[in-house]
């Protein structure tokens, strides 16, 4: 989604993302960001929390109208209610990000891939 | 708790299941920067996401397992009611969340009642779909590009892209 962002950018279209994984979006480098520490799924605010949607919605706004530079960070000021502990287990031997069929999902789809590529089709 | 190092978990859990390389994360030193160059409650603005938002009914699922990695764009009408449109992504942190309000990581109403209250110019006719290609080079070749076309096409000023 970053290279989109900076490929719309560069093509004279203002972008602003709404991401939980701020990381991975600076780490690429896009222009404006609203990162929402929230766990991954849910960029825009809790499922049907209205009132925070529109509020992190805002913030992209405001981003859009009062940016200045790249690589600009804004955080919504909101925490994941119940704790820290999602952080700890995402991506741990207890809480596997993929498993069953969705993993399966995941490899065929790896193969898949894999053989298109292989016959020099993507 | 500071936020999560994705980039640092992802390498240690997928080389701990026998992965031998780890994944390259796309990096670049230069960010590029266009400034809106109208006020936004004159800006036409469309949204752009990689949550596999999906129109019920509609798509080729046949292909599904197959864009996911390959990479691909593709529209929704704007005005596509909420109830017909749910997410067929698996990437997402079930065992803390849900994807089951599709305004959580792809803000349409949101979106609309900006436009509404006059906070924005206009939404776009059309909506966009990415699949996250596997291949950084086909990102910016081709799903980039085409994502920019459908863009002009439709007037668009801003856009809002939210991973998933």
């Amino acid at each position: 989604m970053s290279l989109v962002a900076r490929y719309l950018e560069e093509n004279g279209i203002p972008t602003v993302l709404i991401a939980n994984a701020r990381d991975i979006v600076e780490y690429c480098g896009v222009p404006r960001l609203v990162f929402v520490d929230y766990p991954l799924g849910n960029p825009c605010g809790r499922p049907f929390e209205v009132k925070e949607q529109r509020q992190i919605f805002a913030l992209a706004l405001d981003q859009l109208e009062n940016a200045t530079a790249p690589r600009s960070t804004v955080q919504a000021p909101l925490q994941w209610p119940g704790g820290d502990a999602w952080k700890r287990l995402i991506f741990s031997a207890e809480q596997p990000f993929l498993e069953g069929e969705v993993y399966d999902d995941w490899i065929n789809a790896k193969k898949r891939y894999k053989e298109l590529k292989d016959a020099g089709k993507v | 708790m500071s936020h999560v190092k994705y980039i640092d978990k992802t390498r240690e859990y997928y080389l701990g299941q026998g992965y031998e390389k780890p994944y390259e994360w796309a990096h670049f030193d230069e960010v590029p920067f266009a400034r809106l160059d109208k006020p936004l409650s004159e800006a036409r603005l469309s949204l752009v996401s990689t949550s596999d938002i999906t129109v019920r009914g509609v798509g080729d699922v046949d292909d599904h397992a197959e864009q996911l990695f390959v990479g691909n764009v593709y529209s929704i009408a704007a005005d596509t009611p909420l109830d017909q449109l749910y997410s067929r992504q698996e990437h997402y942190d079930k065992y803390a969340t849900t994807l089951d309000d599709v305004d959580s990581y792809f803000p349409i109403s949101r979106l609309h009642e900006a436009a509404a209250e006059g906070r924005i110019g206009s939404v776009a006719p059309r909506l966009h779909g990415v699949f996250t290609a596997y291949s950084h080079r086909r990102t910016l070749t081709v799903d980039g590009p085409e994502v920019l076309r459908r863009c002009r096409e439709d007037g668009v000023d801003a856009v809002i892209l939210t991973p998933v």
